[in-house]
């Protein structure tokens, strides 16, 4: 019972995603490729905050130097070559997250998840208010990045499976490392960091390592946006986008890598359930309200996060028996 | 087999009783803030849109309106995905919007990518129709740049030599502030500092300070709707209003004069409208206006009549027929529109060519002084049409 | 800059810095004694320049008071907010992780967004300054300066030395202090902790909702006021030391002078100076300025 149920469920996931667009229409297809941007997102925090045990409130900085990447290195008439400008903005956003973390990784705490917010802040003004980034209204992305013939990412629907593709990527990478060696040294660091280094082993390339990464992550899935929409600015590296891929974690539940896909879905998803005037009428122009209600009673009643309701329902009905075993060792996906 | 026939059948009837019921309604898409610093202006706009509509019996081109509402709270960030809300879920034929530039410049790009026709009631983003112009995109404001140049010649030719402007930093303050350079630089004056602060702050209090001691000749201003009440009070309260005059595009002191009282006395704008033009559209518009809503209208209630109306010729030109885009555009293009404002057309970048009047505040209104720049195009730069 | 000009920038960054001190000193007292992070805070003090907005026409007619008769009213229905908010809500809060306190009060931002939004409409509004208040003092030969910042910047300070006061020589302050500290050895001790919990929580919503009231009519009240100033509120926490008040008092006054002067000097970086001043406290004290009082 171990590692069948997530997996099926994960497969089921990625399947059913997969046949999606032959069930909505272009405004589905639209909404579910930004979804699985967000996806991507959380994942690459998940990594920082399920697997390392690091909380970072800047993670939207690595996101918006992905997107801005895109755009400033794009060529305003022609398409740019999708071989090289996809590696670059991942390498750019990894760049500044090397910068960062080198820098921040000497704090803790909660010092820790305001040293990260103050960096991604100093991005966001860079862009906000000098000339580089076009200030607050952004910039537009004329034309979007081809791979010669073979992938022209115009086309809503050949974004929409590069992006699929991309998460899967992402996903099964990010299980991978999580079982190697590496991902063994970062739970070990979670779990108790003296009694790592306590046992001679040198924790700060580690960390280094899973910031870095998670940044370059987190550009990915900002580049992914800015060729959706074909416009990008400032507010892709606010701290409230910050807020919203924590929230998605935490609402999916952390130290399962589903988890952050789960978040990803339901977040974006219930925002769409409370913004429908087909449901609430005039009401729908007040839909914070539901989804903060939302929001708190999933915490109150979820502690463990959506992915932790099917154990939560199997307690209630089995009672809490031998399947509890620790959870905290294998972050599992 | 048998799903096709019955699908085809059921197209059929469907066809019949529409024809039978005569053209289906167009969708309007009405994207404008309901909420924050520009709220008044999106209400202003959509009502001066429905009175229009209402006076042609709400049938634009011989198809009933039908309007669908999303409020953009005036967030670029939020805009398109708002957008793509009306255009892809809600189907809408036409769109019209906004307020906000950042948010209009996210409307001109998925606007110009589905080919929907979009109306821009009030956003003056030189972009819009700059380089993102495009044949389904019309706007019936301004351009950032027009109110700006106007006063920049104003205030030459009143003898001022060092200015000092202020704004927010974002594209309609930096529009402005531009054009009004590009004129007065022209005439020989210069801009001594140019101060901004991020947009929506309203913490004028260092920037005043800093004008104060820069000693300027006068100083030129853009601030529109909750923000520029504020200054207006905030420059007064400082003691600035009596040692250095301030001057402004209209936007400070259309729809605002209520809130700000005695502090916008006296105080010199320019803007394509004004109260009490005298012309009879106006006379006749304005007590429509005052019946229907219980206000007086300001310059974006003309706006947004005016977006209607230009709808309605584009539409009758096609009779209702929104696919032919072509002939709508022409249509529209060619059109002499008969504005409150007086009359305007429309540039070949669809940008309204329009006399910009100056105004000076006495009482309640902004009264007229004389005509500070006539038929004003703006250059449309970057503009491929 | 001339020394007219830089005594005047002075007077801004200070009641600029005083100000954020008041709302931030909520928020410390709140993170540092009970351990509780608490995102929503910035709402109380956008409900407190609403309520400056709201409450005025229905002062006035019940007892014909004015802005001062406002202030009162609105702290007192404050302390009963925080009050009846702890008691319902984040006394459950304090077992949970930080991470699940941050997502709840998340909820709570919105909440109290819409609640507002519901209750006086989402209009950006304009707060009059009381007549006494409402001149101006000349400084310099062109400019004057407001009466009613002077205000502002007295009644902050005013609030803060009241709060050393209670925090250093009475025993309600006594016990505070020691609760932070450790909690079961007070509770051992016969205190009751959850009302101590429950005064510190008020007192701090008050002391928020107040700020607010009084910043109205210097900085207009509109939606998104609450967010704006809580980025900046912890910005401050940290940099002064979690539950530290000295620390806050003299974040806020830093962050004042680094914004007001870094306005006029650099406009282009004025956004960030406050968080290079935070990243380079945070590397060289990782800890904040201070430790707890």
């Amino acid at each position: 019972m171990t590692m069948r149920a997530p997996l099926v469920f994960v497969l089921a996931c990625f399947g059913a995603l997969a046949a999606l667009p032959l069930l909505t229409g272009s405004y589905g297809v639209d909404l579910v490729t930004k979804i699985m941007v967000y996806a991507i997102f959380a994942l690459s925090l998940e990594l920082l905050v399920g697997a390392a045990g690091l909380v970072c409130f800047g993670q939207a900085a690595f996101f918006g130097i992905g997107a801005y990447a895109a755009v400033l290195l794009s060529p305003a008439s022609e398409a740019a070559g999708l071989w090289w400008l996809l590696p670059v903005s991942i390498v750019a956003a990894a760049l500044y997250a090397l910068a960062v973390g080198a820098l921040s990784l000497r704090t803790k705490g909660v010092y820790f998840i305001m040293v990260t917010l103050a960096f991604a802040q100093m991005a966001y003004y860079v862009v906000h208010d000098t000339p580089l980034g076009g200030g607050t209204d952004g910039i537009y992305l004329y034309v979007k990045p081809a791979l010669g013939s073979l992938i022209d990412l115009d086309g809503a629907l050949t974004l929409y499976f590069f992006t699929l593709a991309s998460l899967a990527a992402t996903f099964v990478f990010l299980a991978v490392l999580l079982r190697s060696r590496f991902g063994r040294a970062l739970a070990g660091i979670r779990v108790n960091e003296q009694r790592m280094r306590a046992t001679g082993f040198s924790t700060y390339p580690y960390k280094l390592a899973a910031f870095t990464l998670s940044g370059g992550i987190a550009g990915l899935a900002g580049f992914l946006f800015a060729l959706k929409d074909g416009f990008v600015n400032p507010e892709l590296m606010s701290w409230h986008l910050s807020g919203a891929v924590l929230i998605m974690i935490i609402l999916g539940g952390i130290g399962h890598l589903r988890g952050a896909l789960i978040g990803a879905f339901a977040f974006a998803l219930l925002q769409e359930f409370f913004k429908s005037e087909a449901i609430f009428g005039a009401f729908a122009k007040h839909w914070h309200l539901g989804l903060g209600l939302a929001i708190i009673a999933c915490v109150a009643l979820l502690p463990r996060g959506l992915v932790g309701l099917p154990a939560q329902w199997r307690e209630r009905l089995v009672g809490r028996s031998r399947s509890a075993a620790p959870q905290e060792a294998l972050n599992e996906a | 087999m048998k799903l096709k026939t019955l699908a085809l059948a059921a197209a059929l009837v469907a066809a019949s009783t529409a024809h039978a019921q005569g053209l289906p309604k167009l969708k309007v898409g009405l994207m404008l803030p309901a909420t924050g610093t520009y709220a008044a202006l999106g209400t202003a706009i959509e009502n001066g849109f429905r009175l229009y509509v209402n006076e042609q019996g709400g049938k634009l081109g011989g198809r009933e309106i039908e309007f669908v509402k999303v409020d953009d709270e005036s967030d670029p960030a939020k805009a398109t995905d708002n957008v793509n809300k009306l255009i892809k879920r809600d189907n809408v034929d036409v769109l019209v919007g906004t307020v906000h530039s950042g948010v209009a410049m996210a409307m001109a790009k998925v606007a110009k990518d589905t080919g929907t026709l979009l109306l821009v009631p009030n956003a003056g983003a030189d972009a819009v129709t700059g380089p993102m112009c495009a044949q389904n995109i019309f706007r019936s404001s301004f351009s950032n740049w027009q109110p700006g140049y106007a006063m920049g010649e104003v205030m030459a030719k009143k003898g001022h030599k060092n200015v000092v402007t202020i704004t927010w930093k974002y594209a309609a303050g930096d529009e402005s502030v531009r054009g009004f350079k590009e004129a007065f630089e022209k005439a020989g004056g210069k801009v001594v500092k140019e101060l901004s602060l991020p947009f929506p702050n309203v913490e004028f209090q260092a920037l005043l300070t800093e004008i104060a001691a820069s000693k300027p000749d006068a100083v030129y201003t853009f601030f529109a709707g909750g923000g520029a009440v504020k200054f207006v009070k905030d420059y007064a309260a400082a003691g600035l209003k009596k040692s250095i005059p301030l001057y402004g595009a209209g936007f400070l002191t259309d729809g605002t004069l209520e809130a700000q009282g005695a502090d916008a006395d006296g105080l010199l704008t320019t803007l394509h409208y004004a109260d009490a033009l005298g012309n009879p559209k106006d006379n006749a518009f304005r007590l429509a206006y005052a019946k229907a809503f219980k206000l007086q209208p300001d310059v974006y209630a003309v706006q947004g009549y005016d977006a209607a109306q230009m709808l309605g010729i584009g539409l009758a030109a096609v009779k209702g027929d929104v696919s032919k885009k072509a002939e709508l555009a022409a249509a529209i293009e060619k059109a002499k529109i008969d504005s409150p404002r007086g009359a305007f057309s429309v540039s070949k970048s669809h940008n309204p060519v329009q006399d910009i009047y100056l105004r000076q505040v006495s009482g309640k209104e902004n009264k007229l002084v004389n005509v500070a720049s006539k038929a004003l195009a703006d250059p449309g730069r970057g503009c491929k049409l | 800059m001339d020394l007219a000009t830089f005594l005047i920038q002075c007077l801004n960054s200070l009641q600029y810095g005083l100000l954020l001190f008041l709302v931030a000193s909520g928020l410390t007292l709140i993170f540092g004694i009970m351990g509780v992070i608490n995102l929503a805070h910035g709402s109380f003090y956008m409900i407190g320049a609403y309520m400056a907005f709201a409450l005025a026409p229905a002062v006035a007619a019940t007892f014909g008071g004015g802005f001062f008769a406002v202030l009162v009213v609105g702290t007192v229905l404050a302390v009963l907010l925080g009050y009846l908010l702890e008691w319902a809500f984040f006394s459950f809060l304090y077992e949970r992780e930080h991470l699940q306190q941050v997502l709840m009060t998340y909820g709570l931002i919105l909440v109290f967004e819409e609640l507002r939004s519901l209750a006086v409409g989402d209009d950006v509004h304009g707060v009059q300054p009381p007549d006494i208040l409402a001149g101006t003092l000349p400084l310099g030969d062109v400019m004057t300066y407001p009466v009613y910042r002077l205000f502002v910047s007295g009644v902050c300070l005013l609030l803060a030395l009241g709060m050393w006061f209670v925090f250093t020589r009475t025993r309600l302050g006594m016990m505070i202090r020691a609760g932070s500290t450790n909690r079961e050895m007070v509770q051992s001790l016969g205190i009751d902790i959850k009302f101590l919990y429950r005064v510190v929580f008020a007192a701090g919503v008050a002391i928020a909702v107040l700020a607010g009231m009084v910043a109205a009519p210097v900085s207009s009240v509109y939606p998104g006021m609450g967010n704006t100033v809580l980025i900046i509120c912890f910005v401050v926490v940290v940099i002064g030391g979690i539950g530290s008040i000295r620390g806050a008092l003299l974040a806020a006054l830093l962050i004042g002078v680094v914004d007001t002067f870094g306005k006029v000097f650099v406009p282009q970086a004025a956004g960030v100076l406050v968080y290079v001043l935070m990243a380079l406290i945070l590397l060289w004290k990782p800890d904040g300025l201070f430790k707890a009082a």
